[in-house]
């Protein structure tokens, strides 16, 4: 010790207990690797190993770098905020967000040219479409969720992220998460259940990174120098605490054997089915809304320096939003052998959903009151306004779909998908671009290196969704009214297959639609890269703390 | 002192916002789920529904590996188009002892629910090796390695021990003729078919990629295809009797 008055360094109960929680994990990782059934769960067993032995390394090699003493809360009297994990979230996210949209568009290709399937098992079109959907939404939002939410929590909370190891944890463990649930699927490891593939030991792990994740974020918000808790940690808390819920009820299975990758969930049929869509459409309503109305209800106060439109209509938003969204997974099941009640329940308040949804909608809109002329000079806050409408289109046209006379028709047709994709493209992808084109910005303090390619960014996407979307109504539609067709003798008038063969140009479109979204956010990639590589820093002035909302 | 300043409680306390946001939520979800457990008549009463023999089970597993539910639904809706062009409307004890279920919610290609018994074994294997030799627009991908793939049915009484921990009525004595049962199964004009009907009634016994030499992962699944939809006998089957 070179000075003697320098606390001596000492392990944390943190460092030691996750280094060797993470030693016996390896250990035990190396067992089921050697018994395990087959290859491929072999396979998963030593990445589990190969990470977890590089989860000790780089706890040990950090505990040896680091000064004795632990960072300050505070510097100044100024929060130390504690924005590594952050930036690593912000990378990741951009990064699966170009693997997703590249996937998505394989697939689309797929649809319209089946050769492209390429004849082997880890190119076909059903394990590829659980990569992309898992990619986007789990890989791309996911990321940008955690990293806006640890970045919000700690602003509006102005108190530095709680815990030392555990927000890196978090987002390295979650990633690892995206990478074993994308190489099972390409594999063949799938429970099948939507939204929701990864096998138990995927589940297990996720369980034990949701769990930190919201330790983490509650104890941020716990020692906040705010007396109130802001209006997105609202969002984000209801986020966080549903979808555990969901996911632990949604994957209650009985594992084969520990040295097997599968497992047999314990619901069965039609329980099983409405559990799953309970699940389902609260993945749409906790990860996709609850989580970005968050983005929202930051970013874009924040972008447009104007206070968030109303504060009442905000408490009403929140709590219909989060009561009545719950409600809504029967319409997946209009029709089918779940019962009748059940399905009515579903369509009501899906119906009633419309209306929380718009509030928030108003809430987000119109927040611009003042600073309408902000969207001719801003692209980022034109993306981010353009995503809230986004949203109240496609809130609106759930609800209509939900409707059982019209989903008898939408149903089991590419209508879906064209819904999913404008509130999934629209409103998830534009917010995210949004919260991301600030955020980079901020964590690295450089200014953004190109408005005028957000510009691009902007329309090529649009261009790119409105044809994605509206490819996707007349397929479905028309294939809708093809298989209900008759001739005038009472005869089915199309085979299946005639209705298949109907849907090959739409496809065409939208496999463009969607290249031109990929090629937008390629643009974006290479925008953040050269804002973050550039070596200018910001000026002083634009590192002064940010008021909390 | 409005109601509005009420709300301050939840913006003060954040675990009593926890606690109010896990309350909300609960709500809609228990009504919905809790009830299909004990309402007697979510699920019908119907003569024949049984468990899979190993090998539908083996075949159901490569269905779900592969992505199939994806494009497929196993779901006919009581329309008339639907039950014209696939047969009767989807019964929720069909589907009773499916872990997980498999009603799927796209139909890129045809509802399968009850596709076993309309394609000849000759068709399914042609039309999974290469789908556009019998369906010329088809869009399906190629599974040209499932008659080449061995199918592993080395543990396939575990499987069989899960399911029945977790309901489903696999007796000890389907357990413990779980691996024989897939090879008699997979075997034309075995001796122990007549043991196998009767653990398993109406089950198929045949050859079904047509290469006697093996069992493999098409075996398997045109197993699992060829019974599906055919366990209830709708010449039987008195709709009045369950008018939910």
């Amino acid at each position: 010790m070179a000075n003697a008055l320098a606390p001596q360094k000492t392990m944390t109960i943190g460092e030691g207990g996750s280094a060797l929680a993470f030693a016996a994990l390896a250990i035990l990782s190396i067992v089921v690797a050697a018994k395990a059934y087959t290859p491929e769960y072999a396979f998963h067993a030593y990445l589990f190993t190969a990470a977890s032995v590089a989860a000790v390394f780089a706890i040990m090699n950090r505990y040896f770098e680091r000064p004795a003493e632990r960072p300050p809360l505070e510097i100044d009297g100024k929060p130390n905020y504690n924005m590594g994990p952050i930036k690593f979230s912000s990378v990741a996210a951009m990064f699966w967000g170009i693997a997703g949209f590249t996937v998505g568009v394989v697939i689309a290709s797929q649809l319209a040219f089946p050769e492209l399937n390429l004849g082997i098992p880890y190119t076909t079109f059903g394990r590829l479409r659980p990569l992309h959907t898992s990619a986007v939404i789990f890989a791309f939002g996911g990321n940008v969720l955690i990293a806006t939410s640890f970045y919000v929590v700690q602003r509006t909370c102005r108190a530095r992220l709680a815990g030392d190891i555990a927000p890196w944890f978090v987002v390295l463990g979650y990633n690892f998460f995206i990478v074993i649930a994308g190489t099972g699927y390409l594999l063949g490891i799938t429970q099948s259940k939507e939204y929701a593939e990864p096998e138990w030991y995927s589940d297990l792990w996720l369980t034990v990174i949701w769990v930190t994740y919201f330790l983490v974020f509650l104890a941020t918000v716990m020692r906040r120098k705010e007396p109130h808790i802001y209006v997105a940690n609202w969002f984000y808390l209801a986020f966080i605490l549903t979808i555990a819920v969901l996911h632990l009820g949604n994957n209650a299975t009985v594992p084969v054997s520990l040295f097997s990758p599968k497992s047999y969930i314990v619901w069965s049929g039609v329980q099983d089915a409405m559990v799953q869509w309970w699940y389902g459409h609260n993945a749409v309503g906790f990860f996709l809304t609850a989580g970005f109305l968050a983005i929202m209800y930051y970013f874009i106060p924040k972008r447009a320096d104007r206070p968030v439109y109303s504060y009442r209509l905000s408490i009403i938003h929140f709590w219909a939003l989060i009561f009545l969204y719950i409600w809504a997974g029967p319409h997946h099941l209009h029709y089918t052998a779940l019962p009748d009640w059940a399905q009515t329940l579903g369509m009501t308040f899906s119906i009633m959903l419309w209306m929380p949804s718009w509030g928030g909608m108003i809430n987000g809109i119109m927040t611009l009151s003042g600073a309408w002329d902000k969207l001719r000079t801003d692209p980022v806050l034109r993306m981010m306004v353009v995503s809230v409408a986004f949203y109240g289109m496609s809130t609106f046209e759930g609800p209509m779909m939900s409707v059982k006379v019209v989903n008898s028709l939408s149903h089991y047709t590419d209508w879906t998908i064209g819904h999913v994709h404008s509130g999934a493209l629209g409103w998830v992808g534009y917010v995210s671009f949004g919260a991301l084109y600030c955020l980079i910005p901020w964590l690295w303090n450089r200014p953004l290196y190109s408005l005028k390619l957000v510009n691009w960014h902007f329309w090529i996407s649009t261009i790119g969704i409105v044809l994605y979307i509206t490819s996707m109504w007349v397929s479905g539609i028309l294939q809708g009214l093809m298989w209900r067709a008759y001739t005038n003798l009472g005869f089915l008038e199309y085979s299946f297959v005639e209705t298949v063969e109907a849907m090959h140009p739409f496809y065409v479109i939208r496999a463009l639609g969607g290249l031109l979204f990929l090629a937008g956010a390629l643009l974006m990639a290479w925008n953040l890269w050269k804002t973050v590589t550039a070596a200018e820093e910001a000026k002083p002035a634009d590192l002064a703390l940010a008021p909390a909302e | 002192m409005s109601l509005w300043q009420k709300h301050a409680i939840f913006e003060k306390n954040s675990i009593i916002l926890v606690i109010g946001i896990l309350v909300v939520i609960a709500i809609g979800g228990l009504v919905e789920i809790v009830p299909l457990f004990y309402l007697k008549n979510t699920i019908e009463k119907v003569e024949g529904v049984r468990p899979y023999t190993p090998l539908e089970l083996a075949g159901r597993n490569i269905y779900v590996r592969e992505g199939c539910y994806l494009c497929h639904s196993q779901m006919i809706r009581p329309l008339r188009d639907e039950v014209e062009r696939y047969g009767h409307y989807s019964l929720a004890a069909e589907s009773m002892y499916d872990k997980p279920f498999q009603w799927g919610s796209k139909r890129t290609g045809p509802d399968l629910a009850r596709v076993g018994g309309k394609y000849s074994d000759d068709w399914h294997r042609d039309h999974l090796r290469n789908p556009r030799s019998v369906v010329p627009g088809s869009v399906m991908p190629e599974y040209s390695w499932l008659a080449q793939n061995e199918l592993d049915t080395k543990n396939i009484a575990q499987d069989l021990k899960v399911l029945a921990l977790e309901g489903v009525p696999y007796t000890p004595d389907m357990i413990a003729n779980a691996a024989a049962d897939v090879a008699t199964q997979a075997t034309a004009d075995s001796p122990e078919a007549v043991d196998l009907a009767k653990r398993y009634p109406k089950a198929q016994a045949r050859d079904f990629d047509g290469n006697p030499a093996r069992v493999t992962e098409a075996d398997a699944l045109i197993a699992y295809l060829q019974m599906l939809g055919t366990q209830v006998d709708f010449k039987l089957y008195d709709d009045k009797a369950n008018i939910r």
